[in-house]
């Protein structure tokens, strides 16, 4: 019987890294004990990041090299998914232009709701006939001058699980579920309400979570000494240390939680942790993960010859290593929505997108497909009736023909200051597409000035949120290449 | 080709509202002000005219739609009445049909109008508006501005011009327009700049800043257009023909044809110059048109389209609008009047208000800032959209024996 486990993986971080000291600087007037998580920097999405675009980027990093058509199934995990009511790993579905067959979920609920959803998949993975896109991202709103605010980061991974020539074998899983209350949140609650912290530490982090482990290398067959890659998803400060000590774990074997360049990253944590250790790991590894949310999952696995093999990816390392430092405390909270500014009245514009429409167009605008002209090859975005070739009338020849992960370069560019944007000026554009294919858009990720001729890649971002009837509205962007 | 306009039809009286912050006034007493002018120009009575047309930009934002707001505001005699859009080349476009009437013989005189009443809407620039449910899945809503910096940006990058020299041939045409607007009663802004203050404005879209940009106001122009033999035989002596009158539209290849345009000019203006030299004759633009009136909502604009009306050479406007080839005592003046640069931009207005100062200066009545050489030739073009997709109108009016 084939091995059972991941067949490839990515992450994705968004770009900016807030500064700690930044937010401690604005709140230390009302909360000076945090000066002690004032280290460092914490990835923060930008104003059109969710998610769900953060969800797509890990998805389109994890699927490097692979045959989208391959793909039979996908989840999402999050507690902070943008739809309550729509089902969101469908729209990444729709980004990720994978075939209208797949099986697609939601996993949401609890911190470990990314190694939850692994373990599932996993479990489930000798039974499917194709892979299944395990993908787990936050972007968790918190209260200004709380703890957490300090300790998340943003941040997405994606495993694609199955059968086959995996990079990491799954040895097994172990799960203990208990209504442990360290946080909760309920609908129309803006932020978690945080029990206190020594109690969430000593019965929680440590007294519920070494049960798992004791139990779980138990029940697994696992001798610590044999553990290389321990990753505890925690960031309380000791916590992973203490519980690598009561295990019997190597201190050398525990994982890096990443708190120092990106910050903790809600449910999807145990996932980018999971990441970030196979792009490190050597054949023949052993990785055990943890997760922690009401309950504690363990899930044990070992890298193969395979992991050598796996195509370069941009993963967590790429993506860490692709920041850029944020001092702008402010910008953040108004693009989070915790402070309102004037945005003025061009910013009254009726953002309304009717169902129809979108329902039409969904391949175009949720997948940035266009069309090719089966006769000339004309590619053009949109698709249209008739070829826009001016040296030929072709009519209703077009085939799909998706732009996302084609290169483009910019052919005309300005930054638009009399426009309403969130994130001023707006920057936009004429691209052209290799080997096809021209449009204008918006750019994303914009640093410096941008120049014509400069070298564009596709992003799937928020266009613009219908604030009257609470819709978000996606489309896709064009950001330098990296 | 088609026989074309030529001579068929003559400007029998013109009128033009005074344009800017017209707080005073809904958009029906800005027609009211414009016609008044006109039909005491034309001397006809509001009962000799057979059919109207009306041209507004933004419907939602000022007269609602339909041709019913005109007529109600002249009380036409119950005429046929219809209102164009065609972005803002919809001045040019009700020009054009009034004028297609005429010389079809199916109207002996016959109104055009236009007219936009923009500053209701609580704040600079256009209003911002849907282009389309689909369109706004896809499409990116930039400014004005910002739309046309994008050819900036493409005309720079393909002739390899240094950015202070563009920005500085850019500010050139804004001062330009100002000294001369500065002469113009009727203009909004009527205020001499210099080329320091255009160059240090605050940056609207990159290259272009403040006093790039054309203003925005309301406004109302009027023409009464008849044939030649009737305009005769109401005892009009001097008479102000129409040459050419020629609109061209993008087809989507400017925007999704990839490897065709190259972002650095008008492509329907070059199309619709040549033709509109054809239909009048003009072999030689540069020696034949004694000045244009031409679509400067920005500076690089105008500075672009005087190579697409093949007034300068590709790649060199910048050199000759630094060189004065296009100031009021230039080789050929453009926006004698101060162009929308001056006058703000009215939407359904412009194309009308531009015709309005191309038959003052060929009658020599512009006042103080009437074309020393006596004019015969003159042309205006109105652009709507943007660079990348775009509707391009030109008029050409003359002297009868021109």
């Amino acid at each position: 019987m084939a091995d059972v486990g991941i067949l490839s993986f990515g992450a994705y971080v968004p770009r900016r890294r807030l500064q700690r000291s930044a937010i401690y600087a604005a709140n230390a007037w009302f909360a000076p004990g945090l000066k002690g998580l004032a280290k460092g920097e914490r990835a923060v999405g930008d104003w059109d990041e969710d998610s769900i675009t953060m969800a797509v980027e890990a998805g389109r990093d994890a699927l490097t090299g692979i045959d989208r058509a391959s793909v039979g199934s996908l989840s999402l995990a999050s507690t902070t998914l943008p739809y309550a009511d729509r089902l969101n790993s469908g729209i990444v579905k729709e980004a990720l232009t994978l075939s209208d067959n797949v099986a697609a979920f939601d996993v949401t609920g609890s911190q470990r709701a990314g190694t939850s959803a692994l373990r599932d998949a996993l479990e489930a993975a000798a039974g499917r006939s194709a892979p299944h896109l395990c993908l787990a991202a936050d972007m968790r709103k918190t209260c200004p001058a709380s703890d957490l605010e300090l300790l998340t980061g943003d941040a997405a991974a994606g495993l694609l699980v199955g059968k086959g020539d995996v990079v990491a074998k799954f040895l097994g899983a172990y799960s203990l579920t208990m209504d442990f209350v360290d946080h909760y949140r309920t609908p129309g609650m803006d932020y978690d309400y945080v029990y206190e912290a020594r109690w969430i530490r000593e019965e929680g982090h440590v007294a519920l979570t070494s049960r798992a482990l004791k139990e779980g290398m138990a029940a697994l067959g696992i001798e610590a000494s044999a553990v290389d890659r321990f990753l505890v998803p925690i960031s309380a400060k000791g916590v992973a240390a203490t519980l690598a000590k009561k295990a019997g774990i190597a201190e050398t074997a525990l994982a890096d939680t990443l708190q120092a360049s990106l910050g903790e990253a809600g449910s999807a944590h145990g996932l980018v942790m999971l990441v970030a250790a196979l792009e490190a790991a050597k054949p023949g590894e052993k990785i055990l993960v943890l997760g922690f949310g009401q309950g504690a999952d363990l899930i044990l696995l070992e890298t193969t010859d395979a992991i050598s093999k796996l195509a370069p990816r941009a993963g967590v390392a790429g993506s860490l290593a692709y920041g850029a430092k944020d001092e702008n405390y402010l910008r953040w909270l108004v693009h989070r929505g915790q402070v309102a500014v004037d945005k003025g009245m061009r910013a009254e514009q009726d953002q309304k997108q009717p169902s129809t429409t979108l329902w039409r167009h969904r391949k175009a605008a949720m997948g940035l497909v266009g069309g090719r002209c089966t006769e000339t090859g004309t590619v053009q975005f949109p698709k249209s009736d008739i070829s826009v070739n001016p040296n030929s009338r072709t009519s209703h020849t077009q085939e799909d023909y998706p732009l996302a992960e084609i290169p483009a370069r910019v052919l005309s560019v300005t930054a638009d200051s009399l426009s309403y944007h969130p994130n001023p000026p707006l920057y936009y554009g004429m691209i052209d597409f290799d080997g096809g294919g021209r449009m204008t858009i918006e750019f994303a990720d914009v640093e410096s000035e941008i120049e014509v001729g400069a070298e564009m890649r596709m992003v799937f971002r928020i266009k613009a949120v219908d604030e009257m009837r609470g819709m978000v509205k996606y489309f896709w962007k064009a950001a330098p290449a990296r | 080709m088609a026989r074309g306009i030529k001579d068929k039809v003559a400007i029998l009286g013109m009128g033009c509202s005074r344009f800017g912050e017209r707080w005073d006034m809904d958009a029906d007493s800005l027609v009211v002000e414009a016609f008044e002018e006109a039909i005491a120009d034309a001397g006809i009575d509001v009962s000799q005219i057979d059919a109207a047309w009306l041209g507004v930009g933004f419907d939602a934002m000022n007269i609602g739609p339909s041709g019913l707001p005109l007529s109600i505001a002249l009380r036409l005699p119950n005429v046929g009445v219809t209102k164009v859009e065609n972005y803002c080349a919809s001045g040019t476009e009700s020009f054009r049909g009034a004028v297609y009437a005429v010389a079809s013989g199916a109207a002996d005189i016959a109104l055009a109008v236009g007219v936009e009443k923009l500053k209701d809407t609580g704040y600079g620039g256009l209003p911002v508006r849907s282009r389309g449910t689909t369109f706004d899945l896809v499409g990116v809503t930039g400014s004005a501005p910002g739309n046309f910096a994008q050819v900036a940006s493409g005309y720079r990058a393909v002739h390899n011009i240094a950015r202070d020299d563009l920005k500085r041939a850019i500010a050139h045409v804004s001062v330009k327009s100002h000294a001369n607007g500065a002469k113009n009663p009727k203009a909004h802004l009527r205020k001499a700049v210099d080329m320091d203050t255009v160059l240090n404005a605050p940056m609207i879209a990159e290259p272009l800043g403040l006093y790039d940009c054309c203003g925005v106001s309301d406004g109302a122009a009027v023409a009464i257009v008849t044939t030649p033999e009737i305009a005769r035989a109401l005892g009009k002596k001097d008479l102000v023909t129409i040459k050419a009158l020629q609109i061209a539209a993008s087809n989507g290849w400017e925007l999704q044809y990839a490897g065709g345009w190259n972002g650095s000019y008008f492509h329907p203006t070059r199309i619709a110059a040549k033709k509109a030299y054809d239909e009048a004759g003009i072999t030689n633009p540069r020696e034949q048109l004694s000045l244009t009136e031409v679509h400067d909502c920005f500076s690089i604009t105008e500075l672009v389209t005087m190579e697409d009306l093949f007034l300068s050479d590709e790649g060199q406007a910048w050199k000759d609008v630094l060189n004065g080839d296009f100031d009021a005592d230039g080789r050929i003046p453009c926006q004698i009047d101060g162009g929308l640069k001056c006058f703000g931009h009215p939407i359904g207005a412009s194309g009308l208000r531009m015709i309005y100062e191309n038959y003052l200066q060929l009658l020599g009545r512009a006042g103080d800032r009437q074309r020393q050489t006596p004019p015969s030739l003159a042309l205006s073009h109105n652009l709507g959209g943007m660079p990348s997709q775009n509707v391009s109108a030109i008029a050409i009016v003359g002297l009868a024996d021109a």
